[in-house]
């Protein structure tokens, strides 16, 4: 059990040893107040929170809105409203312009283009990659192959309303069957058509099954993807004689179209950037891949 | 001249057990109504807005793997009131918005982006192969892949998760719990009819989230909770006064 001395009986620091007076078995508790120092910040912090309760609305309920009468809430209404104020002028007039003419106008072109690369990191970047190089699944937008097409008015149409977007009736939209999986076409049929769309882009597989695939695929293909296999941008169906694959050019992921289909998705952004935005993003794209006229 | 606080002593307060009770007492009372008197508030620090309400089924079993994954670890869900969060994610975020997360998600560190808004930005299959292999899509990606996502949800049934909820606050209705499982695989599947699931829960999506509609798996249920993130509010139909907080 512990003893507690009495400071009459021994007293704080009376050898001049610095200890509280305390004693326990021998064991003496050392007398270190705290620096000055940090008591000093202590209580300035004290004080600042007082300070800090008077200038901004620290009471909830109370309609208390502090001396200063500002919150994080009107300080970023505020600069919002300026920002609106410097670039208003130049966004207005984008708005009522078209792609087209805001090419023509350089100083706006330089503008859109300043503007768009940052609007296209923001919202495009994450599927269409940093450079608009594009991902397995989701288009390269620096080439000039073009799914639904390339002109300035297609681009724009395609930002607006998106690819197969939910909640956008105007959204592009098509549907590729799936022929293996809805018994449209048979396991072997499906492999001699894959050796056929194989040989329109130039690379010999299997000959004899790719001759027997031109049949299949003048009856299922040709409709959207061309007699040729060169694609048709109205109905947004890819070109299949070229080297650019959006979901993998080699067999098994050739077959696995034809089996299963394939359906990417883009969202509508007519909902969710500004008009001035969405051109803005229009001639960033049209200066970032070979566009049509 | 000594001030005060360098002629007062602990040995005071030590040696006068009911001085040392009372101010105990009080310091403890501070720390209490700092922490509790704000709830008594929630009713004017909740802006009024409209379209929040509860998680449907499926989303609400999509956050539980949100916070079994540890996902707040890295990603907030809280867009601060400054320019350039507004300029990267939108609107900054509302107590309401989270009203009926139990535990909230707001986190507190940002390795990966703000998630608060990121409903709707990407689709459902960009959600789910990035989940898989985020450096399939995005090379510099230092996340974590989540391939194991692709397997049935299972655990806890979603009718006890939703009466939990209903334990600590969230308004779920009878009808909505008696539904939870139907809900649920509705909303994973667009080939059922969803009207019921879409009355019950206002602009629910249903969809494909996993890319395979004949089984609900935990990607289905995650990616159906991430594209619903900060879509209920309409902040084109928004008045400044009906942010202020009072």
């Amino acid at each position: 059990m512990s003893t507690t001395h009495k400071p009459g009986a021994h007293g704080a620091q009376k050898d001049g040893d610095n200890t509280t007076g305390h004693e326990w078995d021998g064991i003496r508790e050392l007398n270190t107040p705290l620096p000055t120092w940090w008591l000093y910040v202590f209580y300035a912090t004290i004080a600042f929170a007082l300070v800090w309760v008077l200038l901004y609305p620290a009471f909830p309920g109370t309609g208390w809105n502090g001396l200063l009468g500002r919150t994080a809430r009107t300080d970023i209404a505020e600069q919002l409203a300026a920002d609106r104020a410097q670039n208003e002028p130049v966004l207005a007039r984008l708005r009522g312009m078209t792609p087209a003419a805001i090419i023509a106008d350089p100083e706006l072109r330089d503008f859109a283009l300043a503007g768009g690369r940052v609007a296209f990191g923001n919202n495009c970047a994450g599927c269409h990659g940093a450079g608009g190089q594009g991902a397995p699944g989701f288009p390269s937008l620096a080439d000039d192959e073009w799914l639904w097409g390339g002109k300035l008015a297609d681009i724009q149409h395609s930002i607006e309303h998106g690819i197969r977007a939910p909640d956008d009736e105007n959204t592009r939209m098509n549907q590729m069957p799936r022929f293996l999986a809805d018994g449209m076409l048979t396991q072997a049929q499906v492999n001699d058509v894959a050796e056929h769309v194989l040989s329109l882009s130039g690379r010999a597989g299997n000959a004899v099954a790719a001759g027997r695939g031109a049949a299949v695929f003048a009856e299922n293909c040709a409709a959207c993807h061309g007699e040729q296999g060169q694609g048709n941008q109205e109905m947004g169906a890819p070109a299949l004689n070229d080297a650019i694959w959006l979901y993998g050019g080699d067999k098994a992921a050739v077959v696995r179209s034809v089996s299963f289909s394939r359906a990417g998705v883009m969202p509508a952004w007519a909902t969710r950037l500004d008009p001035a935005t969405i051109r803005m993003l229009v001639v960033y794209l049209h200066a970032l891949g070979g566009t049509q006229e | 001249m000594v001030p005060f606080f360098r002629r007062f002593s602990h040995a005071l307060i030590e040696r006068n057990l009911l001085l040392l009770g009372v101010l105990t007492l009080i310091t403890i009372s501070i720390g209490g109504l700092v922490q509790v008197v704000p709830l008594f508030t929630v009713e004017s620090t909740i802006e009024r807005v409209h379209g929040v309400r509860p998680y449907t089924p499926l989303e609400l079993m999509g956050r539980e793997i949100y916070v079994r994954e540890g996902c707040y670890l890295c990603h907030s869900q809280m867009v601060r009131p400054f320019r350039d969060e507004a300029e990267r994610y939108g609107h900054y975020s509302l107590a309401a918005e989270s009203m009926y997360d139990r535990p909230f998600q707001w986190g507190s560190k940002r390795t990966g982006p703000d998630l608060a808004r990121v409903g709707g930005r990407y689709s459902d299959d960009w959600h789910a192969m990035h989940l898989r292999d985020p450096r399939s899509l995005v090379p510099e990606s230092i996340m974590p892949s989540y391939p194991f996502l692709d397997r049935p949800l299972s655990g806890v049934s979603v009718t006890e998760r939703m009466k939990t909820m209903r334990a600590v606050g969230v308004p779920y209705t009878d009808e909505q719990i008696a539904r939870a499982e139907a809900d649920l695989a509705a909303q994973a599947n667009p080939n059922v009819d969803g009207s019921g699931l879409t009355q019950r829960y206002a602009r629910a999506r249903q969809g494909v989230f996993d890319g395979d509609e004949r089984r609900v798996t935990e990607m289905d249920a995650l990616v159906a909770y991430l594209q619903m993130l900060g879509t209920l509010v309409d902040f084109t139909d928004v008045q400044p006064d009906a942010v202020k907080q009072r």
